[in-house]
């Protein structure tokens, strides 16, 4: 393989196709020539066979599904009814007497549905728990006694869970050890409050050194963290994109991206979830007519796609992507939340997946939540963006800085993930992670459900369809001690509902083994086991030459 | 012993039928008035096709014995 993990790692330079000179910045500008870098940093798309698949349910299952809503539906009018002429109490949120003439707040679609269908299920999410979130943790047990309108706890605690819902990717969320000991010096030296913004005095020595170990992890030139992960989508594409630039946004991107983007005030174009086609169809108009009324050129073309896509599991098409911005000159965002740390041969994300040049993507988004146990965002990319983003970002110039103890976290975890404490502990927990997935997405295949997304994401939907379905699967294994999380209408399409299980470096075979059983035992109890194995609905495109391709 | 397997098989239909129609999160007397109703149509189904289907069988072979007898007694 091109870039094989194995030999290749050792204090934590990647010799897969840089030519380093060990300096924290200085591979890329070295007298200002590129040269040395362009030399293999051909695309290596066709090499790698990428499977995908989206299967479709049958038809029973979809005619029962919207069944299910509707038989909800009817019964929600009958309690709507109930409550509007007083038979019943209402608990839901309603007007005051005085503001009964008013326009009515509650009759939208959104407020039924969480009234009535939402509220009967609702035990499924919420769950407080009281422990660190490893790969086993405490739930704290709670009842309700008027069909999920209050709730209150019985006092126990549900112990040693297996979780299978955390983002846990590489199992660094985990309670003290001896391995964090630079954390806990840290906080005995720093204190925990910054008390200030970026601009201000909130700017710590930590933050450069994380920013600098941030450069070097993905092979950049310069790096900015922030407090917070989705702050740092949300904040900072308005500070690139305005008014006459033209967003290109994937249509399953997440909210922090919808809102960066329309805060911004660009022109907002949605194209299908991965598929280029449509990509290029939208370029190419944007190309051709310009600006909607004026024809001007537009002033940038920014392509936001995500790394890891967190309700499908499915990995963005990276090779093409690239190919079309160059073609078409625009300029490419990814937002490598859930794929920074868990993909790759090394864990560096998606562009370390696909083989590529990192010199390709102009922005670098990623957060620190998942992977590394800790908190916060960065930007990552050229030096002049990310100094451009050091004036001009809101988060630097309104948001306080991050906390230095967990800045200090995502030092140690970067460098326990790069080698550079000494070890290959981290090596192995990428490794460890890509043999769980890939275990566990094959043995749910086998076992005949429906699995969406890349055979390689570490995030596995398992769908559902029904709601009664998704009740009672969430808690029947809650019961075995098994937490998943289940996910519903307003995060997914009304008929596909689903269970999205996070793979982690620390689940052992036998745990997976354990939740293998589990769900083999649901699936017979619930019949889910719906797969055929018949091609997927949405077609992948992988192959398809049908664009010209400068090579 | 094969009845303790049949009643398994039913009790896991009706489990079926509970989930998929959404009856397991509906409140008892919710749950209850809906079986009722499905019962009450169910059984109007089957009354009205055991008082009306034998009687339209035996019109429409009727119908269709007179054309083909009028058939058979124009060849003969």
């Amino acid at each position: 393989m091109a870039n094989s993990g194995g030999g290749a790692v050792c204090n934590g330079k990647i010799y897969s196709h840089k030519k380093w000179d060990g300096s924290q910045n200085g591979n890329c500008t070295k007298n200002g020539i590129v040269k040395e870098v362009q030399q293999n940093g051909k695309p290596h798309f066709y090499e790698k066979p990428v499977v995908e698949s989206f299967e479709e349910a049958p038809l029973h299952v979809m005619v029962f599904t919207y069944m299910g809503y509707g038989i909800g539906t009817l019964f929600g009018y009958l309690r709507d009814f109930l409550r509007n002429s007083g038979i019943e109490k209402c608990n839901a949120a309603v007007e005051r007497e005085e503001q009964k003439d008013f326009v009515p707040l509650y009759q939208n679609f959104e407020n039924f549905y969480t009234r009535n269908i939402y509220m009967r299920i609702r035990d499924n999410w919420n769950r407080p728990i009281c422990s660190a979130p490893g790969a086993l943790f405490d739930v704290m047990e709670r009842v309700s006694d008027d069909y999920n309108w209050t709730f209150r706890f019985t006092g126990r605690i549900i112990k040693d869970v297996i979780n299978m819902g955390s983002y846990n990717f590489l199992g660094l969320a985990v309670r003290y050890d001896e391995s964090m000991r630079t954390v806990k010096d840290v906080l005995e030296e720093y204190g925990v409050g910054v008390a200030s913004t970026r601009h201000e005095m909130g700017t710590l020595n930590k933050h450069k050194e994380l920013e600098d170990l941030v450069a070097q992890f993905l092979n950049v030139e310069a790096a900015m963290v922030f407090g917070m992960g989705f702050a740092t989508n949300s904040m900072n594409i308005p500070a690139l994109v305005g008014k006459g630039c033209l967003i290109l946004s994937d249509e399953l991107n997440h909210a922090s991206l919808v809102l960066g983007a329309r805060l911004s005030g660009a022109t907002i174009r949605i194209f299908k979830h991965n598929n280029m086609q449509s990509l290029e169809k939208l370029l190419r108009d944007a190309v051709i007519y310009g600006q909607p009324r004026t024809r001007r050129a537009w002033k940038k073309i920014l392509i936001m796609v995500e790394g890891v896509y967190s309700m499908e599991g499915s990995i963005v098409n990276l090779p093409q992507i690239v190919a079309l911005k160059k073609k078409y000159k625009a300029y490419l965002y990814i937002d490598e939340a859930h794929s920074i740390g868990s993909v790759g041969p090394t864990g560096r994300g998606v562009v370390e997946f696909f083989g590529m040049d990192p010199q390709d993507v102009d922005v670098f988004m990623g957060t620190f939540t998942k992977s590394f146990g800790a908190a916060g965002g960065y930007i990552a990319g050229r030096k002049d963006l990310v100094d451009y983003l050091r004036v001009h970002s809101h988060s630097a110039v309104y948001a306080t800085s991050m906390s230095p103890p967990i800045a200090e976290q995502i030092i140690r975890s970067m460098k326990f993930i790069m080698g550079l404490d000494g070890t290959t502990e981290g090596l192995k927990r990428v490794q460890q992670l890509a043999k769980n997935t890939r275990y566990f997405r094959q043995r749910l295949n086998e076992m005949g459900f429906i699995i969406y997304g890349n055979e390689e994401s570490p995030v596995v939907p398992l769908l559902l369809y029904m709601p009664g379905k998704v009740a009672a699967f969430a808690r029947h294994l809650l019961n075995r001690k098994i937490g998943v999380v289940v996910v519903g209408f307003p995060a997914t399409p009304l008929a596909e509902a689903r269970a999205r299980f996070c793979i982690s470096a620390a689940h052992t075979r036998e745990m997976l083994d354990t939740v293998l059983e589990a769900l083999d035992e649901m699936g017979d109890l619930l019949h889910l086991k719906y797969s055929r194995n018949k091609k997927s609905a949405r077609p992948e495109l992988y192959d398809e030459t049908s664009f010209e391709l400068d090579d | 012993m094969d009845f303790r397997r049949v009643k398994d098989y039913f009790s896991w239909l009706y489990y079926q039928y509970q989930i998929i129609s959404c009856c397991a999160v509906l409140e008892p007397w919710e749950q209850s008035m809906f079986n009722t109703i499905l019962l009450t149509i169910f059984a109007m189904v089957v009354y009205t096709a055991y008082v009306f289907i034998p009687i339209h069988i035996r019109l429409a072979w009727e119908f269709f014995s007179k054309i083909c007898g009028i058939h058979s007694t124009l060849s003969s």
